[in-house]
This record gives structure tokens, C-alpha cells and sequence, in this order.
């Protein structure tokens, strides 16, 4: 029963890490994700997958996906029906299933996040629908797998489980948040464990409505940089197996990392810009950290939003020269849309992988990238690719409307 | 185990701008008069039945962020502003507010407007069209709208997820996060979208909309009706099929009674309201449909239901409400309300009684 729930234990299980999956342009699985990170690698090339001839910007951060998916439970209809999005999705659900060891239950929830869901397949509806209106063919099908809850489903299918289905859409902070959720629903004790996390394929839409913005860089994108000209745009998915101290302990489970804090918060500043100060993205930090039980001086490393527009970067890093005090200036921050570009719905998830990469291999990701300082930032912006000691790390995520997640993730030694 | 108090309803429907409008409708028992909506390439319009043109302008619109939004914005935040009304000017004007909105399909006017100019020419494209295409900008608008709410969400799936999204609003206010949480359910309407249910659903008629339900721990604040239970979430899966999840909720729930209204989500379409029609074959109380008078609202027909519920205890007609949202694809779910304390006098105590029957 959702309502009324039995009572949250006391105090509030700890939840770890046992599962990852990931896809980003710089390849499928942990392995190649974290060479590339941890180089400092970037995955940008001229976009394929639609006409950009007319657009400001013409590069992208595509993924490559396989020819054929790896054996699911899945019929070949089924995955003969996928878009880029859920195809992703599926990828990053099944490597994370796999790692975690998980028996298929009907009580798992997934919990996930996006922006824009199918939205290649409603484009490709729209199209047929203009241009050949009296035919149907796929159409119905479109219909369906365009929306976000047919694709949880899909992973449901494919992993043979079966629990409740929640799709955040926050904008670029649903990943984030997605993940955040699974947190407070494990700490609440409705679940032991939780499939969580973030994706998003690369469209038309999307890609044409940041271009129409002109927020995409017509040069690089360097987040910080004093240069900066705005954001790329990529696409990806990464989800987590995360569960209860308990129930891995139970299980006898490799345990990645402890995802220890997560703060949600929003500013009603504008719907497309974040306030100056970034104030609602100071308490959002301030949250995690108190869920997390660290402070400033606990954090070794900072995945930032960081997307490269001279807005989001400025009101970040006051946020975070705001809440961090003295130690920013010696705190490393850093953000992997350098290498990756902006994966909007998939972004925090992805980059809360990346954090928990640094925790499990020590070392910093760098943007290669970035040459000039912003006097406005008054941390450390990581250049060069370099082995680090990292106890706890943190990932912002902000988006459209002023939504923000933060999550706080530790070593697991 | 806390006790829940619904504190305000709102509604935006093809019968009008308020929860009033929606129950008159309702209560005359006939469904509203259908409109064409006209679609590229066919002579034959679609059917639907839209949201009539308010009295006069809407007052809100003159808000800096609400002048260039799309019509699912406008239904929210209509919806949202009746909800809130008493416990935003009656109670505690600071009280943080949390909000979640609830979408199946969006922003489609805008998505379409602006994907379509982008095949004609990109870099004409306008940039005030994209952001509103993004799902969470009726819930920025709300929030800004509205003020003070630390907690903001928005939610995608079925028309159940409505269910979902209370629930969570429970949370919100059990962590003590914020005082009171509004639930928003909406949805806009165009040939598109109309075009796109006609694939699944050739007899659905598409309407649009908004509903929202405020909830607080609070019993001052309470409009004299409690929220008993959600059930469980009844997923569909390769293994549960949505005829199984169906009757999964409807076990949770009690038999019918004469004092207990079911609210459900059946319209014109026997095929897809089998499943529900099965799983309530045994209830001999007092029935409400509201999509055979309303139309096919998606997320905006889950929140309709919960809201007729609700109302139809406030007024005093019945002791307990049940709302039964069996969703298209994703899930089943269902919630009873009950009478509960009376702290403020928002809706009406004696609506007019109409062609309810069991």
C-alpha cells in the first residue's frame, strides 16, 4: 500500500552501490567510460543521425551503439522496436543488473529520468503524419514507445522484474533527482533495493531548440573557462543498483561506493536562466552534505553541472564559492560535459558514475580543454589528467525551471 | 501513521474553469457537446471536446512568466489557484508548498509548433517556442506563479501516475518538507495528439485540462475530507497483465455500499475499459465516470476523477469516495477518501445532486 506506509526505520538504512551501468559517446560499459574520464578524452563529432546543414552548430557527442543487443528476456520485436533513448536505457540497465547480481523480483522499483523519453520516435510520427497522413504504418507503435513509462517497461521486460515504474522529468536535473528518489525511498524503508538512474537520445528537437537558444558552442565547450561559449549536446544512459547496507551485506555484495546525501531544490528565478547567486543551488549542496553527514572540507572532488554557458557556469560557482568558504580555493572541481557534452536527462546519472569513478579508481577527471581561468571562479578547475586521493564526491545538476539536484556520494574501502 | 487532509481542489475541464463547472457537468450526467479538430491530409475532423474560452482574461497571464505559455500551463495554474486558494489567503500565505505535476503528453502545442518550424528552417526556429516544450516548465511556472514552494517535481507516465504523485506528496509532508503539497494533473490538446490516440484507441474522444489536489497534515486546513488509502502500485509487466493489476487494486479496496461513490476511469471505449470493467464487476454502490461526459482527459482525466471524488465528500454526498485509476500502460492504482475534519469552508456543502446512481 502506498498510503499510509509503515513507519521509516531509525535511524535511516545506509545504501550502497553494487551495480553501474553506463553509455556515453565515449563508449558502452565502466571500462571505456573511465579511460576516457579519466583522460580527459572528448567524443564531439559532426552529428549523423539528422540534417544539421542548417544549423549554427553541426557536432554532437553520438554514441555508438551495438548492431545487436546483448540476450534479455526481450522477444526481437520488442527490441526490433526500440529507439536510440530506450536502446541506451537497456544497454545501461542490463550491464548495471548484471554487476549487481540481482534476482528478478516483482517488487523492484525503477525509478528513472528524462527529458525528452522517445522523443526521435515522435518526431518520426510527426513527420509521417504531415508527409503521408492516410498511412499508418508504425504509427501506433510510435504512439506507444514514444512515451517514457513504455520504456520502463521495457526494462521491467527485459530483467524480468516488476515493481512500481517512476519517471522524473526535472529537466537536465532528472538524472540527478531520479537517483536522489531511490535514496529517500531506501532510507524510508520501502524498498531494500532500487534500479535508478538517468537517459536521454540525441533528436532533432532538442538539438535544433539549444541551437535556436544559441547556447550551443560554436567552438569547444569549456566549462569555466573564462572563453566559454556554451554547451554541447550528447547522449547516454547510466543507471545504479543501489540497495541497504543490509541487503548487500546479506547478499554478500560487492560493494562501489556509498551514495550518502541528495538535496532537490528550485529557484523561481526564470524558467531559462538559474539565479545569479545561485542560491537555490547553495541549499541544494548544503542539503546533501547534511544528509551525507560531511562538509566542505569532507568533499575532495566536485562533478559540476558545469555546461559551458557563460549563465550556468558564473551562478554555479558563486554557489559554490558561497557554500565551500575557504576551501574552495583549494577544492578540484571539474565538469565531464567537456568530454560528453550535455546529457540533459541522462547528465546526473552519468556524471554521479563519474564520481563514483573517482572514488573507486582515485584520480580526477580533467577538462582538457579549458585554458583560461574566470576570475569568477575561485576553485580549482582540473586540466590535466592526475591521480588524486578521493574520500567523498559530489554532483551537481541543475536545469530549465530552476530545478537542482546535488548527490553526495563516499568511498566504499 | 499520519492522517492526510484534502485542504483544496481545482479543475479545468471542457466543462468550464472550476471545480463548480466540472460538478455541474457531472451531475447532469451528459456528455458534453463534441468539437472537430481538423488534421493535416483528411477531410473527416477528429472529435474532441475542448476546454471552452474563459469569461474573461485570465487574470494570471499578466505574471512576467506566464504570458507566453502554452495552454497545459494556463490549466495548471488555473487548477492550481482554485486548489490553493484557502490555504494560501485563508491560512498561512507563507506555508511552503510543495508541487508536482503530472503529464502523459505535455507540451505538444509548442513541441509541434517549434519541431515544425525547425524541418521548415532552423534558423528561424523561435527560441521563445523551445523551453516551453520541455516537460517541466508548466511546474517552473506554477511554482513561480505561486511562490514559496521549496520542493518541486514533475512526473511522467499513465493517467494513474496522478496516484503516484499523491502518494508522494504524502512523503513530502510526513518528512516535514513542506506544509502543504499540491498535485496537479494536465494535459493541452491538438490534432497531434488527438491523431496519435485515434492509432490506439479509434472510439476515445480527446479532451483536455487540468485537476489538482492540495493535501496537508494539517486538520485546520482540511476541507472536510481525509484520504484514507492509496494502494499498492500494480504494475503492468510481461507477467501481469493490466486485466491482472486491475483486480490486484481492486481487492485492496472495499465492497460497494450505498454511502460509497466509485469513481472510474471507464469512457466510450469497451475494448480498452475492459480490464476495469472486470476488476469492478462486483460493486453495487453509486457510480461516476467522468471521461464518458468529459472525454479522454489522459493525466488530466486521472486528476478529474480524483477531484470528483474528493468533491462529491466535501459536499456531504457521500461518506467515502473511491477513485479507480487503471492507467493505459503502466499501472493500476486506487485511493478511497473519506470524511475527515472541516477546518476550512472552501467548497460547497450542499452541491446539487444529479444523475448519480448505482
Amino acid at each position: 500500500m502506498l498510503f499510509p506506509a509503515p513507519s521509516p526505520p531509525s535511524p535511516p538504512p545506509r545504501v550502497v552501490i553494487t551495480g553501474v551501468g553506463i553509455v556515453t559517446a565515449l563508449g558502452l560499459g565502466w571500462k571505456p567510460n573511465a579511460e576516457g574520464f579519466r583522460a580527459g578524452r572528448t567524443a564531439f563529432r559532426p552529428v549523423t543521425l539528422f540534417d544539421v546543414s542548417r544549423q549554427r552548430v553541426k557536432v554532437a557527442a553520438e554514441a555508438d551503439l551495438p548492431a545487436a543487443l546483448p540476450a534479455s528476456r526481450l522477444s526481437a520485436r520488442q527490441t526490433g522496436r526500440l529507439d536510440r533513448a530506450s536502446t541506451m536505457l537497456l544497454l545501461a540497465a542490463l550491464e548495471a543488473w548484471q554487476q549487481a547480481g540481482w534476482e528478478p523480483s516483482g517488487h523492484l522499483p525503477l525509478i528513472l529520468g528524462t527529458t525528452s523519453g522517445g522523443m526521435s520516435l515522435g518526431e518520426d510520427y510527426f513527420r509521417q503524419a504531415v508527409q503521408s497522413p492516410r498511412r499508418h504504418r508504425r504509427q501506433p507503435t510510435r504512439a506507444l514507445y514514444y512515451q517514457s513509462q513504455t520504456q520502463g517497461r521495457i526494462v521491467l521486460d527485459a530483467l524480468g522484474i516488476g515493481g512500481p515504474v517512476t519517471i522524473i522529468s526535472n529537466a537536465c536535473a532528472s538524472g540527478g533527482n531520479a537517483i536522489g528518489h531511490a535514496l529517500e525511498l531506501l532510507r524510508r524503508g520501502c524498498a531494500t533495493q532500487v534500479l535508478a538512474g538517468g537517459y536521454d537520445g540525441l533528436n532533432q528537437l532538442v538539438f535544433s531548440g539549444f541551437d535556436s537558444l544559441q547556447t550551443l558552442s560554436p567552438t569547444l565547450c569549456r566549462p569555466f573557462d573564462a572563453h566559454r561559449d556554451g554547451l554541447a549536446i550528447g547522449e547516454g544512459a547510466a543507471l545504479m543498483a543501489l540497495e541497504t547496507l543490509e541487503s548487500a551485506h546479506q547478499r554478500g555484495a560487492v560493494i562501489l561506493g556509498e551514495l550518502a546525501g541528495y538535496g532537490a531544490t528550485i529557484d523561481l528565478y526564470h524558467l531559462t536562466q538559474p539565479h545569479p547567486q545561485g542560491d537555490a543551488a547553495l541549499v541544494a549542496m548544503t542539503r546533501a552534505c547534511e544528509m551525507a553527514g560531511v562538509t566542505p572540507a569532507d568533499i575532495d572532488y566536485i562533478n559540476a553541472h558545469g555546461t559551458g554557458t557563460p549563465l550556468n557556469d558564473i551562478s554555479e560557482a558563486a554557489a559554490i564559492q558561497r557554500w565551500a568558504g575557504n576551501r574552495a580555493a583549494t577544492l578540484p572541481v571539474s565538469s565531464t560535459k567537456a568530454s560528453i557534452g550535455h546529457l540533459l536527462g541522462a547528465a546526473g546519472a552519468v556524471e554521479a558514475v563519474v564520481c563514483l569513478m573517482t572514488l573507486r579508481e582515485q584520480w580526477l577527471p580533467p577538462e582538457v580543454a579549458f585554458e583560461t581561468p574566470d576570475v569568477a571562479c575561485a576553485f580549482p578547475v582540473v586540466r590535466e589528467p592526475r591521480d588524486a586521493p578521493v574520500n567523498v564526491a559530489l554532483s551537481n545538476s541543475f536545469g530549465f525551471g530552476g530545478v537542482n539536484a546535488t548527490l553526495v556520494l563516499r568511498r566504499w574501502a | 501513521m499520519s492522517r492526510v487532509f484534502v485542504c483544496g481542489l481545482g479543475a479545468v475541464s471542457p466543462a468550464g474553469w472550476t471545480v463548480a463547472a466540472m460538478r455541474e457537468a457531472l451531475d447532469k450526467g451528459q456528455p458534453l457537446p463534441i468539437q472537430p479538430l481538423e488534421r493535416p491530409g483528411w477531410t473527416k475532423p477528429l472529435s474532441s471536446r475542448l476546454v471552452p474560452n474563459p469569461a474573461q482574461r485570465l487574470a494570471f497571464l499578466g505574471h512576467p512568466r506566464l504570458r507566453r505559455t502554452s495552454p497545459v500551463t494556463h490549466y495548471a495554474a488555473a487548477a492550481a489557484l482554485e486548489a490553493v486558494a484557502k490555504v494560501r489567503t485563508g491560512n498561512d500565505p507563507d506555508s511552503r508548498l510543495g508541487i508536482i505535476v503530472c503529464l502523459q503528453s505535455g507540451c505538444v502545442n509548442y513541441s509541434y509548433r517549434f519541431f515544425d518550424e525547425t524541418l521548415k528552417d532552423p534558423t528561424t526556429a523561435s527560441p521563445l517556442l523551445f523551453p516551453e516544450t520541455v516537460f517541466a516548465a508548466p511546474a517552473s511556472h506554477v511554482a513561480s506563479l505561486l511562490g514559496n514552494a521549496p520542493l518541486v517535481y514533475t512526473l511522467l507516465g499513465d493517467p494513474a501516475s496522478f496516484l503516484q504523485a499523491l502518494g508522494l506528496g504524502v512523503e513530502w509532508l510526513e518528512e516535514k518538507r513542506v506544509d502543504a503539497c499540491l498535485v496537479i494533473g494536465a494535459e493541452e490538446t491538438n490534432w497531434l495528439r488527438a491523431d496519435a490516440l485515434w492509432h490506439l484507441d479509434h472510439r476515445a474522444i480527446i479532451s483536455g485540462g487540468a485537476g489538482a489536489v492540495c493535501l496537508s497534515l494539517d486538520p485546520a486546513w482540511s476541507a472536510g475530507v481525509e484520504l484514507e488509502r492509496i494502494t499498492a502500485i500494480h504494475t503492468y509487466t510481461a507477467i501481469r497483465s493490466q486485466s491482472q493489476a486491475a483486480l490486484a487494486m481492486r481487492a485492496e479496496l472495499p465492497a460497494g455500499s450505498p454511502e460509497q461513490l466509485l469513481c472510474d476511469g471507464i469512457g466510450d471505449s469497451p475494448r480498452t475499459d475492459a480490464p476495469e470493467i472486470a476488476a469492478w464487476r462486483d460493486w453495487s454502490g453509486p457510480r461516476l465516470s467522468p471521461k464518458r461526459i468529459l472525454g479522454e482527459g489522459l493525466m488530466a482525466a486521472g486528476a478529474w476523477q480524483c477531484v470528483a471524488s474528493c468533491d462529491a465528500v466535501a459536499g456531504g454526498r457521500f461518506a467515502a469516495a473511491i477513485a479507480s485509476l487503471v492507467g493505459c500502460n503502466q499501472h493500476a492504482i486506487g485511493a478511497r477518501f473519506v470524511r475527515g475534519a472541516r477546518g476550512i469552508s472552501h467548497l460547497p456543502a450542499t452541491p446539487p445532486t444529479g444523475s448519480i446512481a448505482p
